[in-house]
């Protein structure tokens, strides 16, 4: 099975797949700000600093998942020896980090109007914090080791400690007293958010994950043909 | 309603310094990768023209480096 995620198979689709994806993140993306910024209704309690939602959330969670897939290819990478998976974890994790930067830097600024404050050592915060600190790890890992092995050793050991992280950050504004509100969506319960907000959030966090994507896809065709410079060299 | 959009009952600098914070980022992020992109490829181009037939040949028998070569979009 492992055999069809070789480089050389799939850069026929990978070079050619982000002009289109570039322009379906352009449509959606319009879509999504123009709901999130015009059309949505503005919150009862927060007015309309709630349309810091539409950017906070989506960055939050993408940041999320990108972790959580990185950590699952680095860790079968590593046990099943795929460098393949490597090489896409490496290139998922740029987007990542920017995600997660963006969701606490928009988390700063829509707690000064929220909370009166641009910053709390609160559990959410601080943990999603402590994800960025993981984040700059693993990118540093990779720049530092030349040799392969030890960077795939290196990586798969950041992103293992990392992901206890994850349910942390999930778990954290139920098990710690926090300034951050608990979750508003959830997917086994009922969730307390309006349609008329759920809609516009999930076409964002749609624009958001195609994004990702695309960065995904550059970085990938960009560190194949690093690989095929070094490989030039050889000959 | 254009002036609605833009203070936003007094939290427009809150809501718009977040949309343009995330999208300043989306946008640097794309230079970055792209800048990388291109810079790698033209050294394999480079690198490319540089080799003597019989290395070459070699090189064009891997449909990666051909791939690599026929894809002139800036992707």
């Amino acid at each position: 099975m492992f055999k069809y995620f070789e480089p050389n198979k799939i850069f026929s689709i990978t070079s050619k797949a982000p002009k289109y994806v570039l322009l379906l993140f352009i449509i959606i993306l319009s879509i999504g700000l123009t709901e999130a910024l015009i059309f949505s209704p503005e919150d009862y309690k927060q007015s309309q600093s709630v349309r810091i939602m539409y950017v906070h959330v989506p960055a939050a969670w993408t940041c999320l998942g990108i972790f959580s897939i990185i950590t699952f290819l680095s860790t079968t990478g590593y046990i099943f020896k795929i460098r393949n998976f490597f090489l896409i974890s490496k290139s998922l994790a740029p987007s990542g980090f920017v995600f997660n930067i963006i969701a606490l830097v928009t988390g700063s600024i829509w707690g000064k109007p929220t909370w009166g404050t641009w910053w709390a050592w609160d559990a959410r915060i601080t943990s999603m914090l402590i994800l960025a600190l993981f984040y700059i790890l693993y990118l540093i890992a990779w720049r530092i080791y030349d040799d392969n092995d030890k960077a795939f050793k290196a990586t798969s050991f950041i992103t293992i400690l990392g992901i206890i992280n994850v349910p942390i950050i999930k778990y954290s504004v139920d098990w710690w007293n926090t300034l951050h509100q608990p979750a508003s969506i959830n997917i086994l319960s009922k969730s307390s958010i309006h349609l008329s907000m759920l809609y516009p959030l999930l076409i964002m966090t749609a624009a958001f994950a195609l994004f990702s994507l695309l960065i995904f896809l550059m970085k990938y065709n960009t560190e194949l043909i690093k690989i095929k410079n070094k490989g030039l060299d050889r000959l | 309603m254009i002036n609605e959009i833009l203070t936003m009952n007094g939290y427009g600098l809150y809501v718009w310094s977040a949309f343009s914070f995330t999208l300043l980022s989306f946008t640097s992020l794309y230079l970055i990768i792209k800048i990388q992109y291109v810079k790698e490829k033209r050294k394999f181009v480079t690198k490319f023209g540089s080799l003597n037939s019989e290395r070459a040949t070699v090189a064009k028998s891997q449909s990666i480096n051909k791939e690599i070569l026929s894809n002139t979009t800036s992707f």
